[in-house]
């Protein structure tokens, strides 16, 4: 599997989840692991460019696939992510446990909807729980990196 | 919360992986997994082998067929939400398949999983049955159709036998009148309770141990939803008539 634009060997162990995998076996500890039944979104990572819940999937699924995980959005030193920089200029964070998961969430909404109205913004981000921000500033930092990304 | 131990199969064709599922005892199919695997991460499910279909090529397509939809095995759910064949011919499963869960879980959950999983507060049974449709399981033993009203048996139990695959789900074209509404605590959450209006059919989900059909003019007759934490048993019938009632006023 790819993960970032580097090929790794899919785990011998196919009961290794993906986002154990991607934490412990590829020390891209910027993929959290919160509920691990698919409620929170911490771990979601884009598969193939579409955003998937990380804990719901075997690694060994992943043989063939591209993933992208957080780290693959910017590299050290290179700008940050539009959607990355607008969460930063909006305070969309304050511990930042789920921030990785809001973040590839985003960059997939932004796919899918290049300008999402209100209401497709709130069901874009609706699967990912913050226990931080009460969610308002996540909001605007969605219309801000529409706003980045033109 | 890590999946017990399983041996995994990845077979790449349809009678690979019917050969499996009548060969290995206590197999289990794992399509999206949107699910199973929370299944497996509580260890509520335990199956000795996890027949994975997703590597099974042509196994993916949405198509028009004897005046409806077929919905193949792992066809997403996002790829039913997006495309406009379904949007045109069975514009209530478009409308459904945006009530299930998140887009992200979208990404990977199935319709065909949905069903063959049959939990009694999701939407998609519900919608299979007020619609009149069936579903195609195929076996080494051969393939046989089991309409909807046919198909779900109790609490995520379904007609289907363990070496059977639900390769094909069918949906007939109904453009008008349609609705489902359902209330649920949060947008993605399961349905506290849920109608779905097919022409003049209704089926009801959330209230009782499979998706029912009932009456439009008397919706909650003989109905005994379970009570807890979020809804009360009045509750939820109280939400079956005024849901039915939206539903039937336009």
């Amino acid at each position: 599997m790819k993960v970032n634009g580097v090929d790794h060997p899919a785990p011998t162990d196919t009961r290794r989840l993906l986002s154990d995998h991607l934490r412990h076996d590829l020390d891209l500890t910027g993929t959290h692991v919160g509920c691990e039944h698919g409620v929170c979104g911490c771990c979601t990572v884009l598969l193939d460019g579409a955003p998937i819940r990380s804990c719901l999937m075997l690694a060994v699924q992943a043989e063939g696939h591209e993933v992208t995980t957080i780290e693959g959005l910017a590299r050290d030193g290179e700008p940050l992510h539009p959607v990355q920089q607008a969460f930063h200029e909006c305070h969309a964070l304050q511990c930042g446990f789920c921030t990785p998961g809001f973040v590839m969430s985003v960059v997939g909404l932004l796919a899918q909807h290049a300008k999402p109205s209100a209401q497709e913004i709130d069901e874009g981000i609706a699967g990912n729980l913050c226990r931080c921000t009460g969610y308002a500033s996540i909001r605007r930092a969605v219309d801000r990196a529409v706003e980045l990304k033109k | 919360m890590k999946p017990p131990p399983f041996e995994y199969h990845a077979p790449t064709t349809v009678d690979e992986v019917c050969s499996l599922l009548g060969s290995q005892e206590d197999a289990k199919v794992l399509a999206g997994g949107q699910s199973l695997v929370p299944l497996l991460n509580f260890r509520l499910a335990r199956p000795r082998h996890l027949v994975d279909i997703n590597r099974v090529a042509g196994l993916d397509r949405i198509y028009q067929r004897d005046g409806g939809i077929a919905v193949q095995a792992l066809a997403r759910q996002a790829e039913v939400e997006d495309s406009q064949l379904v949007a045109r011919l069975c514009p209530l499963l478009s409308a459904a398949v945006r009530l299930v869960a998140h887009r992200v879980i979208r990404n990977r959950g199935t319709v065909c999983g949905s069903l063959a999983h049959a939990d009694p507060a999701s939407e998609l049974p519900a919608v299979i049955l007020a619609l009149g449709g069936h579903v195609i399981a195929r076996s080494v033993r051969g393939e046989r159709l089991i309409a909807a009203e046919q198909l779900f048996k109790g609490v995520f139990e379904t007609a289907l036998a363990p070496d059977e695959l639900l390769v094909e789900a069918w949906f007939p074209e109904l453009i008008d009148p349609y609705a489902i509404l359902e209330e649920s605590r949060r947008h993605g959450d399961f349905a506290l309770a849920g109608v779905v209006r097919a022409g003049q059919h209704l089926a009801l989900f959330g209230v009782a141990p499979t998706p029912v059909i009932a009456d439009p003019k008397d919706p909650a007759a003989g109905l005994q939803p379970s009570g807890d934490l979020e809804a009360s048993p009045e509750f939820r019938l109280r939400l079956v008539r005024v849901l039915t009632q939206r539903a039937f006023a336009a």
